[in-house]
């Protein structure tokens, strides 16, 4: 026991929560049997945490003290509900830890296991989001539902049924086999990149990022990493979330406007952070078969972070990288973005051209980021009225205050 | 582990179906049963939905019998199985393997009333 002088206890368990929620919960299921009874016995191993640490000071090992808790706590209830049922014999042995126990054995690393069940494809993509959030990540639903612009009794409602199809369904608490592997990976890097891309730029709303979820996902990548070092995918989508993140500050002026990669002061990039996303995107190549989706996009944003200015950018090499990500996500949005470049490789006119080809897809329909790379073109090629159009269209779609702003401004420009 | 129980619901386009004779239709079933048999705790083939009767009770407590299906769609419930599986991993592997060529396999769990 240490008693960490300057230290408050509700701080010192907020920072337990934060960086041991997902190891105390993933290290309960086990015991407990179901997701949603792990959690509640989690919950109130944190909060008998708040008064024994009052009393006898912050554990050494404050990670090992709530898994020790939140496990006993777990048979609790299991064996209060074999007590109910008389039927059942007592499942497992009584266990003793003192309460204020922080040399417990080394519990093993579930937190894979509870990955994969949040992330499990049987679940819709807004649910595993959810799920990830609130599981993996320890936020309050509360805080999900405002990061996705939802109520928090819709939030509430939309956990509590993927919790309840992972139970009843019987979705297993387990690590893919490595022949399952690159599939059900995937979903989880896609999570995690949902995730960032909601905080990178955030749907709606009056500031133009969520830093709290960019910061999770960059967190859920680097514990990702962490518990699949070799993987190349996993390597490729945290030098995507680092090296995109390296540019962060550079997006916004002081008067809190939007800063496009052309305008930005190249200076003020995180240069540590590029370096390191260099390294770990390096190592995603290097990985056997081919980069997988987050790998090129990764190249693409190492293009950019290793440009010394606009003009410098070497657009043909980024046309290259997403033809090579179509060939692997042939989506509308990787169109509308290798269109950019060719917009930026070629020139605008034969952007314009590509766009146009875009301006049919149902999925395009209401995205204002084609309504605004068209704007753009459309201004760069001096066809006012047609980019004063396509700027108000954009701002039809447009959810978020900073971006409209920008459009606004754009538009006022012309 | 205990094990649980999915029931596999085989949807198919009814009119694409008749393009196939019954024995076209029915050998890949065949194998898949002796392929999964020791997962298999049922399973029927069902007459197309044209054969469906509806009965629904009304509110004055005398039933309302109507002709055709309980919710129309596209494609319609053609087959089932009873699968035993582990889990939802194990059930899904089943479902893929289940031939279903005008559709597709919908699997639900079998609620467990008092565990």
């Amino acid at each position: 026991m240490t008693r960490a002088a300057g230290t408050s206890v509700p701080s010192a368990v907020a920072d337990a929560h934060r960086r041991e929620w997902a190891f105390v919960l993933a290290a309960t299921v086990a015991v407990a049997g179901d997701l949603g009874s792990a959690e509640e016995a989690a919950q109130e191993a944190f909060e008998s945490a708040l008064g024994a640490w009052a009393v006898s000071g912050v554990p050494r090992n404050p990670g090992a003290w709530l898994t020790t808790v939140a496990r006993r706590k777990a048979l609790d209830r299991l064996r209060h509900a074999a007590v109910e049922q008389r039927a059942l014999p007592k499942l497992l042995p009584e266990a003793e830890p003192e309460a204020g126990d922080d040399d417990a054995a080394a519990f093993p690393d579930e937190r894979l296991r509870l990955i994969f069940t949040c992330c499990h494809p049987a679940l819709s993509e807004e649910a595993r989001i959810a799920l990830t959030l609130r599981l993996v990540c320890g936020l309050q639903t509360g805080e999900v539902a405002r990061g996705f612009l939802v109520s928090e009794s819709t939030m509430a409602a939309r956990i509590t049924r993927a919790k309840q199809k992972v139970a009843r369904a019987r979705i297993p608490y387990r690590v893919p086999s490595d022949e399952e592997l690159p599939e059900r990976l995937d979903a989880v890097l896609d999570v995690v990149h949902l995730i960032y891309t909601a905080g990178h730029t955030a749907p709606a709303g009056s500031s133009l990022t969520r830093p709290d979820l960019a910061d999770r996902a960059l967190e859920l990548a680097g514990l990702l990493r962490d518990l699949m070092p070799g993987n190349p995918d996993v390597a490729g989508l945290l030098a995507l979330l680092v090296l995109t993140e390296a540019r962060a500050a550079a997006r916004e002026d002081a008067d809190g406007r939007l800063v496009l990669l052309e305008d930005q002061d190249r200076t003020t990039w995180d240069r540590a952070a590029i370096a390191g996303g260099v390294r770990l995107l390096e190592e995603a190549l290097r990985g056997r078969g081919r980069p997988g989706r987050f790998t090129i996009l990764a190249a693409i944003a190492a293009v950019h972070d290793q440009s010394a200015d606009w003009a410098g950018t070497d657009w043909a090499q980024i046309v290259g990288l997403y033809d090579a990500l179509l060939d692997l996500w042939p989506s509308p949005v990787v169109r509308l973005n290798r269109a950019i470049a060719v917009g930026f490789a070629e020139g605008p006119a034969e952007g314009l051209r590509d766009l146009d080809r875009l301006a049919s897809d149902p999925l395009l329909v209401r995205y204002p980021y084609l309504a605004a790379a068209r704007a753009d073109f459309l201004r760069r090629l001096g066809r006012r009225e047609d980019a004063a159009l396509a700027y108000q269209e954009a701002l039809v779609f447009a959810g978020n205050d900073v971006e409209r702003r920008f459009l606004g401004d754009r538009l006022a420009a012309l | 582990m205990d094990m649980a129980n999915y029931l596999m619901l085989i949807y198919r386009d009814e009119a694409a179906a008749e393009s196939m004779t019954g024995e076209e239709v029915s050998a890949p079933y065949r194998e898949f049963m002796e392929r999964r048999g020791d997962h298999l705790r049922g399973g029927a083939a069902l007459e197309p939905a044209g054969t469906a009767t509806s009965v629904r009770k009304r509110e004055g407590g005398d039933y309302a019998v109507t002709d055709g299906v309980f919710v129309e769609s596209k494609e319609a419930l053609g087959g089932y199985y009873v699968v035993e599986a582990e889990d939802l991993d194990e059930a899904l592997e089943i479902a893929k393997d289940i031939p279903a060529p005008f559709g597709g396999v919908e699997v639900r769990p079998i609620r467990v009333l008092s565990r």
